[in-house]
């Protein structure tokens, strides 16, 4: 038998049929739905008179519009067009019998954080959602990816998405990592080597010890930010840390059902002697805690080094550079360690979970943020929330003077009211720093937690090692 | 889905690289719940001030580019976002042709499904459609999706590929939902399989 890879398994598991020119139909397992992508599929079908075909295996909840603030409890959406927007999912989902999730459900949160949380991510499935950080799924050895909305539509109407394969690309993080290094740093890492546009066309897989010695919570922030690479999915084999996390999920197998799953998923690796068509290497040991200076999740360096110079690139990047630096107010040889920030933000489905508001309070833990810095914190669930406020990480962060928000997805690309002005610096534990991102006019630097947190007591880009 | 065969039109050049889907068109568009009307915003932060004057200098704000059906842009055009209402801002502007060196995934994919016709080319070969789109309301170029041509406005031809069943897809306008359900038998039968054998899923 031919060795295999992991995503060669999954896919092969998945195979409806198969035409001579490689355009495939695959089953998919679960379908992650929210308010922004998929009004006009919902609409779609209703026009055609279709039917969600497994409505058993869909699950919606509003996350990209919804206020975080305190008064979304009273039902508060002051946006009009959030409000059509999210009665809209309210309305698709109750009339089209999917799994749902409203904004008053204490499950509420972000799609790509729910999803593993409530046991809907499994190992060996198929996911997708109309969002492309549903990359995020990968971490549990499942073939996880963003489509638009006409896929939405056709995975609605048919549980299949017409696909062609795509090409093996292992990334592989040897050795430890240094303290003040996260999961956030090695994604940022690896879009550093590759570029944005390194990973289009392939499904990296992660291996290393590095990436066994994450915890789910990093994993998914490495998985994440595939999209980020131009990769269509990032996937990391499960090993006894995702059998652990998963077991005793709300939808996690149980029983008979459980051991037979285990079975299963204990051959979700690549074989051996299997071949990737590119192969990327890093150590551990040389990955810094690293900051983006740019508008491109590339312009990653480490927080030791300087802005660049334009002449220090090539070709369509020259320009790109000169503009970046424009937009954000940076000058060639300026420190990173020196520029100032005005805002810090923590949360999205990048860096929201439980682990990563642990890791924040342990640098804030007794001390106070920079006056007249704003820092907001918001979880990425309405349980991490409660979570973190039984394990006293809430009041640690408020105590430092951050707000501590509802759940959603906020300020990461700022369609609800949480956004920068034009001018305002951020450090983010988002996921791009494109233009306007934020914000129109905001500025954004990606940072781990730590990183952010560090930022948050100095008010400006920080070596969290320093502190 | 509109068909797609062949367009003669004005390229409008664009050489920046990673021009991302938040750039094609801000969040604060996604807000709505229909698919028309978005191409008067696209590009809206690079296209107006925050007071929506017209900036004069972009390129689709320019007399000879207001327009244009064709992009020649930068490389890895439409990365981030899977949002589609990029294309559908693409083309209810009016452009039914882009042509880069790469392009995101998702993106990519996603103009297949609204009738936009992606076009990947080698560096030269984009390189020489932008100096042909320099020429303003000369930088007229021909697609023909049937033959796999590009036409330039001096008479010289560039072929392309694209996938067998996307343009089948693209030269009939079909909906590719109504062909998969032909295959609701086969659809049928793995379920049933992946039920026995996965029947936690």
């Amino acid at each position: 038998m031919t060795a295999k890879t992991l995503y060669d398994k999954i896919w092969d598991s998945h195979l409806v049929s198969s035409d001579e020119d490689g355009t495939s139909l695959l089953y998919i397992d679960r379908h992650l739905v929210h308010e922004v992508t998929s009004p006009q599929a919902f609409e779609g079908l209703r026009n055609s008179g279709r039917k969600v075909r497994a409505p058993e295996k869909t699950i919606a909840v509003p996350d990209h519009n919804v206020p975080t603030t305190l008064d979304r409890v009273d039902g508060v959406v002051k946006n009009e067009e959030s409000r059509i927007q999210l009665d809209a999912l309210d309305k698709n989902a109750r009339d089209f019998g999917i799994h749902y999730y409203p904004v008053d459900d204490v499950r509420q949160g972000v799609v790509h954080i729910i999803g593993p949380e409530q046991g809907w991510t499994l190992p060996g499935m198929t996911i997708v959602c109309g969002d492309s950080h549903t990359a995020t799924h990968g971490a549990f050895g499942s073939l996880a990816h963003g489509i638009g909305t006409s896929e939405v539509e056709h995975v609605l109407a048919t549980q299949t998405l017409i696909q062609t394969k795509s090409k093996n690309m292992k990334v592989e993080i040897t050795g430890k990592l240094s303290s003040g290094v996260t999961a956030k740093d090695i994604t940022m890492a690896v879009i550093g080597e590759t570029g944005t546009a390194g990973g289009t066309g392939y499904v990296i897989e992660y291996c290393g010890e590095a990436i066994r010695d994450l915890s789910m919570e990093g994993r998914m922030t490495v998985c994440n930010m595939a999209i980020e690479g131009g990769a269509r999915a990032g996937i990391i084999a499960p090993d006894q840390t995702t059998f652990d996390y998963v077991k005793g999920r709300p939808h996690a197998p149980k029983g008979a059902e459980w051991d037979m799953a285990m079975e299963q998923w204990k051959s979700l690796f690549t074989d051996e002697d299997a071949e990737f068509d590119l192969v990327l290497t890093l150590k551990g040991e040389d990955i810094a805690p690293l900051v983006t200076w740019g508008t491109s999740p590339e312009d990653v360096l480490p927080i030791t080094g300087v802005v660049p110079h334009p002449d220090d690139f090539e070709g369509g990047k020259v320009a790109a550079v000169k503009r970046s630096l424009e937009y954000m107010g940076l000058t060639p040889g300026q420190k990173l360690n020196e520029i100032a920030v005005d805002t810090v933000f923590i949360g999205s489905c990048t860096n929201g979970r439980i682990e990563d508001f642990r890791e924040v309070a342990r640098i804030l833990d007794g001390k106070k943020i920079k006056e007249g810095l704003r820092a907001i914190a918001v979880p990425g669930s309405g349980l991490v929330r409660l979570q973190a406020e039984e394990e006293g990480i809430a009041q640690i962060l408020i105590d430092a003077g951050f707000e501590w928000r509802l759940a959603g997805c906020s300020m990461c690309l700022a369609m609800n009211p949480d956004k920068l002005e034009a001018g305002e610096r951020c450090a983010a534990t988002t996921n791009r720093n494109f233009e306007g991102r934020q914000g129109r006019g905001g500025r954004t630097h990606l940072v781990s937690p730590v990183m952010a947190a560090a930022a948050a007591l100095t008010g400006h880009l920080t070596d969290v090692r320093e502190l | 889905m509109e068909k797609f065969t062949s367009i003669t039109g004005v390229a409008a050049p664009m050489p920046l690289v990673n021009v991302d889907t938040d750039m094609i068109i801000p969040k604060l568009f996604l807000k709505t719940i229909k698919r028309s009307g978005l191409g008067k915003n696209l590009f809206d932060e690079m296209r107006y001030t925050e007071n929506g004057d017209e900036i004069a200098d972009f390129v689709l704000n320019q007399p000879a580019y207001r327009k244009s059906q064709i992009l020649v842009a930068g490389d890895n055009f439409g990365c981030g976002s899977s949002r589609e209402h990029a294309p559908w801002a693409l083309l209810d502007f009016g452009i039914r042709v882009v042509i880069s060196t790469s392009f995101a995934d998702i993106f990519f994919n996603n103009c297949f499904k609204n009738g936009i016709l992606p076009i990947v080319l080698p560096q030269e070969d984009v390189d020489k459609l932008m100096d042909d789109a320099n020429r303003g309301a000369n930088a007229v170029l021909s697609v023909d999706l049937e033959n796999q041509t590009i036409t330039g406005p001096d008479g010289g031809e560039i072929k392309f590929d694209v996938d067998a069943f996307k343009k089948h897809c693209l030269l009939n306008g079909l909906d590719d939902i109504g062909l998969t359900m032909q295959k609701a038998d086969a659809i049928d039968a793995f379920e049933a399989k992946h039920a026995v054998s996965a029947p936690w899923v």
